[in-house]
């Protein structure tokens, strides 16, 4: 079971173990990590799962898809070159070890 | 016991209320009422995909976990019969009594029901519940002729769902058009014309007269004629669950009547929220009743936070909802009102589609179909207040425009 690092802005970290295949958004709801609106509920229609990926570990996480892509302009927090929406990400054993960064705002 | 909040209804919004008060820092007692058997969970899937087993169960909103690691009350298939607003405390159908200090009202909505004969045959649907698509799914597994009662969100999504199942689908609608005043006549063509060309028939301007079949459902009898059916599902609105917050003595007008901060008028210490209130909003003439996954969350979140002790805001939240309907992802942001004017836009590739409503020459309402991220852009600049004009809007999107004003701000 991968485990993922959610670090806030503030610096505080919460270490979230799932299942292989879970979505990385589903895993942070389920634990209540905070920073995570998902208000889509995971359709890719609202952007609020909104996350950056630790830069050295973008090439396993992988590019967003072109829809993600082109709603990453209108996030409510900026736009990095490791912006993902976590809704589109699914979690596997290579990913175990994941840091990924949650942004200032989601709306 | 001291008395803390009673949260009635565990839906989207009911969920957004607990789960607020505790990140929000309230460390009182917080009980919540769900007369389903099941944790909280996501509608919207429910007529978006076919569902047939245990492992459609997973719309919860969150595990089982959340609610005990937080101290949230959570009282499943448990319904509440009554409240006495004089001694604070609501009653439920196991006869359990529980004070409150403040009471949520988020009891949502119930489908309204076809009332034409044989309505209450087999193979007769609707769909609000888990239960509710549970058997719609396994319904769809062996029917070859569905008939869609209503030309709504909700019909047009499980129009989709029995087609890819490979059901020959009729959507039988009683107005001229599809959506009724929830789509802009301009675009409503553009969408009718997708599915037709996947193969969904329509049948518009057309009453339903009968069901008819021997114990379970066979023909459909509409004014246009006969049709064969071996599943009927309807969705045909859905109407406020208020029967409580009346019996209580609470001003209802279809739904539960709230002030700007989603305090009943009637009683400060009641609050409601979701598909059951009804209350004003910046965007709207009159008070306003939203059905919709961001109304629910942001009325939730609100009130959570009022009542955990926040500086109070009234509710302005910019409505956006939006509808996966096969192949067609159909967006709205604003409240567009029927006299607003509309311009129709094609997107940079031909199955994007947008149509910008305009209010005394402003920018209120955008509606698109597969283009998310014009979508977002509306999203983002009405919600800010950028005046966007038709001039402004010449020769680009949204999208440009988003896209310029994040460019000065970030210079700024
Ligand atoms: C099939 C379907 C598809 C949808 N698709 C979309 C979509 O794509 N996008 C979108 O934005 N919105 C969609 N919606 C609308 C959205 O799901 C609702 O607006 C939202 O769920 C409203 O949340 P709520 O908490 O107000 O009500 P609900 O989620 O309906 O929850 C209310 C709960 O309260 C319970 N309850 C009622 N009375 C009592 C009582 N007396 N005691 C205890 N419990 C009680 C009910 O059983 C229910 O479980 C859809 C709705 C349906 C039915
Ligand atoms: S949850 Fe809405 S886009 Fe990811």
């Amino acid at each position: 079971m991968p485990t993922v690092i959610f670090r806030s802005p503030d610096g505080t970290a919460h270490q979230v173990t799932a299942a292989s295949g879970t979505v990385l958004m589903q895993a942070a709801l389920a634990h209540g990590v905070p920073g995570i609106v998902a208000e889509c509920g995971g359709n890719a229609s609202c952007a609020t799962c909104h996350v950056y990926i630790d830069p050295a570990q973008t090439g396993p996480v992988g590019p967003p898809n072109d829809v993600e892509d082109e709603m990453l302009d209108f996030t409510a927090a900026e736009r990095r070159p490791t912006s993902r929406l976590s809704c589109q990400i699914r979690l596997s054993d290579t990913l175990d070890g994941l840091v990924v960064h949650l942004p200032e705002e989601q709306v | 016991m001291s008395a803390g909040v009673v949260i009635v209804g565990g839906g989207q919004a009911g969920f957004g209320v607990a789960s607020t008060l505790r990140a929000c820092g309230y460390d009182g007692p917080v009980t919540v009422f769900g007369s389903e058997p099941h944790l909280p969970y996501q509608r919207p899937p429910l007529s978006k995909k076919a569902h047939t087993g245990p492992d459609d169960l997973q719309v919860s909103l969150v595990p089982e976990t959340f609610y005990r690691e937080r101290d949230i009350d959570l009282r499943l298939d448990e319904e509440v019969v009554s409240l006495d607003r004089a001694a604070r405390t609501v009653t439920a159908r196991s006869g359990a009594r529980v004070p409150y200090t403040h009471l949520v009202l988020a009891t949502g909505a119930r489908n309204r029901p076809l009332t034409v004969p044989g309505a209450d045959l087999d193979g007769v649907h609707a769909v609000r519940s888990l239960d509710d698509a549970l058997a719609v799914g396994r319904a769809l597994a062996t029917a070859g002729d569905v008939v869609v009662v209503g030309g709504g969100f909700i019909g047009l999504e499980l129009a989709r769902v029995a087609l890819a199942g490979g059901a020959r689908v009729t959507v039988v609608e009683l107005a001229d058009r599809l959506l009724g005043r929830a789509l802009s006549p301009a675009l409503e063509p553009r969408l009718r014309e997708r599915h037709e060309r996947f193969g969904v028939r329509f049948l518009t301007g057309t009453a339903v007269r009968a069901l008819e079949g021997p114990g379970r459902v066979e023909r459909v009898v509409t004014s246009a004629g006969v049709l064969p059916a071996d599943l009927v599902v309807y969705g045909i609105g859905a109407a406020p669950r208020e029967e409580l917050a009346r019996d209580a003595g609470l001003a209802v007008a279809d739904g539960v009547l709230v002030d700007e901060l989603l305090r009943s008028v009637s009683d400060p210490w009641i609050s409601a929220v979701g598909d059951c209130a009804r209350g004003p909003h910046p965007h709207a003439a009159g008070p306003v009743r939203l059905e919709s996954v961001q109304n629910a969350t942001d009325q939730g979140a609100l009130v959570g936070r009022r009542i955990a002790g926040r500086e109070p805001e009234p509710y302005a939240s910019l409505p956006w909802f939006w509808s996966d309907q096969g192949d067609v992802k159909l967006q709205i942001a604003g409240l567009r009102a029927p006299s607003d004017e509309v311009r129709l836009t094609a997107g940079d590739s031909p199955e994007r589609l947008a149509a910008y409503a305009f209010r005394d020459g402003l920018l209120v309402a955008v509606e698109t179909l597969n283009w998310p991220a014009e979508h977002l852009a509306a999203r983002r600049l009405l919600a800010h207040g950028t005046p966007v004009t038709a001039a402004d809007l010449a020769g680009t999107t949204l999208g440009a425009l988003a896209r310029a004003r994040r460019a000065t701000e970030v210079r700024t």
